[in-house]
C-alpha cells in the first residue's frame, strides 16, 4: 500500500474495522518504468536465424553474398525463370513491367501524361537494388528460390540488356556496387514542407 | 501507379434504387439478390427467403411486422443486415489493391473488413505463435520478440488514417463519370490502432546515435522493405497488433505491422518481421524505382513520405441519386499527414463560391475528419467541390494548379480538388479532378 492517500487509508481502516471484504486500495501512482529498458522481454536472435532473414543489400554493397554470375550465365537463368512474365528481351508483358530500355532517355519527364515505361535502364538509381529485389521477391511464383550466383547472373544480364555493362562482365559483391546507374542523377529530396505554397 | 490493371476501372452500373420511407435506406434489387446468400445462412423464415427469391421488381417485398413476430436468436458473430452490403472492390488480386466503399460508410472509422488492401504478392498466412519481430543492426543488443512479448510492453492506442500514396491516381489519369468515391479515393482508410511505440523498442535494443535510418521488412511473399528515418520512428511510429479493438485482419498485416501516422501507406510495412537500424537508407526497390514522384523537368522526388492535405465528398456521389430538390447534406472526409484539418470549404457552383463546412466530430490529427454542409438543392444542375486546409496552412490545390506543379501524371500523391456533377434528374456522376 505504497503512496496511499489519507482518504484511501481511511477507507482501508474502515474496511478493517467493519470486517468487510474491501478491495485492495487503489494506488494511483504510475509504476516507474523499469531500469531495464527491455522490460525483461525479448531474447538475442540465434545467429543462423538472423542471417536467414538479414538479406537486405545497400548501395555500398553491404549485405551482398558470396557468389558471382556472368551475362551469359544470367541469360540462361532469365530465360528459365523470368522471361515468361517479363518477355524474352525484358520488354514486359502486362501486368509484368518492362525491365529493359533506355527509351525514353534518362532524364525524361515521366510526369507527362504518356505512360512511358520506367525501366532498370532509365529509372533505377542503384544496381544493388536490382540484386536486393530479385533475391527477395522474384520470381513471383517462388520468391527467394534463386541462388546467389543465379541472382548475380540475372542482374548481370539485365544490366547488359540495358546497355549499362558489357557482355563479358561478371557481377559479384565487388563489381556490382561499382556499377553506375544512368538514373542515379535524377532523384532529388522531398522539398514539400506544408504551408500555403503547393509544391 | 504501382498497381497492375484491375478487372474494372469503373464502378458497377448504376443500380435501380428505391427508398424505404421509414428508414431512408436505399435498397436495390441487385443488392437484395446479392444478399440472398447471407439470408440463406441466417436464421430466417422460409417465407422471407421466398420473398427474396421472388423479388422480381425493384421494390423489396415487405417484411413481416417485427413487433408481431419473435426475432432471430443471438449469434456468435455479428453480421450486417441483409439490407447492407458494403464490399471492397476489386477482388481476387494477388498483386494489387482493393478499395474502401466510402460512399456506403458514415462517421470516420473504417470497419476493419472494409479497410483498403494493398499487397504486392498476396496476403500471407502467418501463425502468430511462430511469428517474431527481430530488431538489430546499429544497436547495443539485438533482440527478437514474440508477439506475446510485444503485447507486454506499454501500449499506445490512437486513431489515424493510412493512405496508399497512389490513391486517386486512377481517377486522375482516366476519369470516368461512372466512378464512385470507392474508385476515386478508396485507398485510404481510418482505424483505431493499438500497439507498442517503436521508440520503446528502440530503447530496449539500445539504438546507436549513428543509426539514422531503420529498415522495416515484412514477412510476406514480397518481403516488402522500406527505409524509415529514425526520427519518425522515435516521434510517433507504432508496431500495431490491433485494429478497431481486435487483432489485425490478415490483409492488414496480421499479426503485426508498422504504423507511421500521416505517412504513405507503403511504408507502414505489414506482416513485420524485422527492423534493422542503419546509417543510411537501404535504397530498396519501393523507395527508388516505385514510390518516387517524377516532376516536370525530368527530376523525380524521393522520400516523399508525408501525405498532403486532401478531401473527398462521399455523398452525394456516384452511384447515388438525389431523390428531389430540398435540403441535402453534402458529406465527406478530409485528412492531412501534417496535422489536423482546420477548415473544409464546399462549393455547389463549380468553385465560383465557397461555403465553410462543419466538422461535426472535431478534427483529430492525422485522422479522417468528417465534414458536412447542408445544401438546399433547387433542382438545377450543380457541380459540387470540396477543398480542405490543414494546420500548416496547406490548401488542397485545384486540378490546374496540381497539374502545373506536379505534372500530368506524377504517379503518386494525387490531391487535387475533385468534382461531382448533379444533373437535373438528380443523378450524380464523377466530374474529375
Amino acid at each position: 500500500m505504497r503512496h496511499a492517500s489519507a482518504a484511501a487509508r481511511a477507507v482501508a481502516v474502515a474496511g478493517l474495522l467493519f470486517g468487510s471484504a474491501m478491495p485492495a486500495c487503489t494506488d494511483s501512482t504510475p509504476e516507474a518504468a523499469p531500469a531495464d529498458p527491455t522490460y525483461g522481454l525479448g531474447h538475442a536472435p540465434a545467429p543462423a536465424a538472423l542471417a536467414a532473414i538479414d538479406i537486405d543489400v545497400d548501395p555500398t554493397g553491404r549485405g551482398l553474398p558470396v557468389g558471382s554470375g556472368s551475362v551469359t550465365s544470367g541469360a540462361v537463368v532469365y530465360a528459365a525463370q523470368c522471361a515468361s512474365c517479363h518477355g524474352a528481351r525484358g520488354e514486359g508483358i502486362a501486368p509484368s513491367p518492362a525491365l529493359v530500355g533506355r527509351t525514353p532517355d534518362v532524364g525524361y519527364d515521366f510526369s507527362k501524361g504518356e505512360r512511358a515505361p520506367r525501366t532498370i535502364g532509365n529509372y533505377w538509381p542503384y544496381a544493388t537494388t536490382v540484386f536486393d529485389y530479385v533475391r527477395r521477391a522474384m520470381p513471383l511464383s517462388s520468391p527467394g528460390s534463386l541462388t546467389a550466383s543465379e541472382t548475380y547472373g540475372v542482374v548481370a544480364w539485365l544490366l547488359h540488356q540495358n546497355g549499362i555493362i558489357d557482355s563479358t562482365a561478371v557481377m559479384d559483391a565487388t563489381s556490382l556496387p561499382a556499377v553506375t546507374m544512368p538514373a542515379r542523377r535524377i532523384f532529388v529530396p522531398d522539398d514539400r514542407t506544408g504551408g500555403p505554397a503547393f509544391r | 501507379m504501382d498497381a497492375p490493371p484491375t478487372p474494372s476501372d469503373a464502378s458497377p452500373p448504376r443500380e435501380t434504387h428505391t427508398r424505404d420511407s421509414r428508414t431512408g435506406d436505399s435498397l436495390s434489387r441487385r443488392s437484395l439478390l446479392r444478399t440472398g446468400g447471407l439470408l440463406a445462412g441466417a436464421a430466417l423464415t422460409p417465407s422471407l427467403l421466398g420473398a427474396v427469391a421472388q423479388d422480381t421488381v425493384p421494390t423489396a417485398a415487405p417484411l413481416p411486422d417485427p413487433t408481431r413476430t419473435p426475432g432471430a436468436p443471438s449469434d456468435s458473430l455479428g453480421t450486417r443486415s441483409p439490407f447492407e452490403n458494403p464490399r471492397l472492390t476489386p477482388v481476387g488480386v494477388t498483386g494489387g489493391s482493393s478499395w474502401t466503399p466510402h460512399h456506403l460508410l458514415h462517421g470516420t472509422i473504417t470497419p476493419a473488413d472494409l479497410h483498403f488492401q494493398r499487397h504486392h504478392n498476396g496476403i500471407p498466412a502467418i501463425d502468430p505463435a511462430r511469428h517474431t519481430v527481430t530488431i538489430h543492426g546499429l544497436v547495443e543488443r539485438p533482440l527478437e520478440f514474440t508477439l506475446e512479448e510485444l503485447k507486454r510492453f506499454p501500449s499506445v492506442t490512437r486513431t489515424c488514417f493510412i493512405e496508399c500514396s497512389g490513391n486517386g491516381g486512377r481517377a486522375w489519369n482516366n476519369p470516368k463519370p461512372e466512378m464512385s468515391p470507392q474508385v476515386v479515393d478508396g485507398l485510404t482508410s481510418n482505424s483505431e490502432w493499438t500497439g507498442v511505440a517503436v521508440s520503446t523498442l528502440l530503447r530496449a535494443v539500445g539504438a546507436k546515435p549513428n543509426g539514422t535510418w531503420v529498415l522495416a521488412e515484412g514477412g510476406d511473399a514480397a518481403v516488402m522493405t522500406r527505409s524509415v528515418p529514425t526520427s519518425k520512428m522515435l516521434d510517433d511510429a507504432l508496431l500495431v497488433y490491433a485494429q478497431n479493438g481486435e487483432a489485425l485482419r490478415p490483409a492488414n498485416g496480421y499479426p503485426v505491422r508498422l504504423l507511421l501516422p500521416g505517412w504513405e501507406g507503403n511504408m507502414c510495412v505489414k506482416w513485420l518481421r524485422r527492423l534493422e537500424v542503419m546509417d543510411q537508407p537501404a535504397m530498396t526497390r519501393e523507395e527508388t524505382s516505385k514510390y518516387t514522384d517524377p516532376l516536370p523537368g525530368g527530376r523525380a522526388r524521393q522520400f516523399s513520405f508525408v501525405m498532403d492535405v486532401k478531401s473527398l465528398i462521399t455523398s452525394p456521389s456516384y452511384p447515388g441519386t438525389l431523390p428531389g430538390r430540398g435540403w441535402h447534406a453534402i458529406r465527406g472526409l478530409a485528412w492531412s499527414g501534417r496535422g489536423p484539418i482546420t477548415r473544409v470549404d464546399v462549393s455547389t457552383d463549380g468553385g465560383r463560391t465557397w461555403h465553410a463546412a462543419t466538422l461535426p466530430n472535431g478534427a483529430p490529427p492525422l485522422a479522417h475528419t468528417r465534414f458536412e454542409y447542408l445544401w438546399q438543392w433547387d433542382g438545377t444542375p450543380a457541380r459540387l467541390l470540396s477543398r480542405a486546409v490543414d494546420q500548416t496552412g496547406a490548401v488542397q490545390p485545384t486540378a490546374d494548379e496540381f497539374r502545373r506543379v506536379r505534372g500530368d501524371a506524377p504517379g503518386y500523391h494525387y490531391t487535387a480538388v475533385r468534382a461531382w456533377d448533379v444533373a437535373a434528374d438528380g443523378t450524380v456522376t464523377f466530374g474529375g479532378g
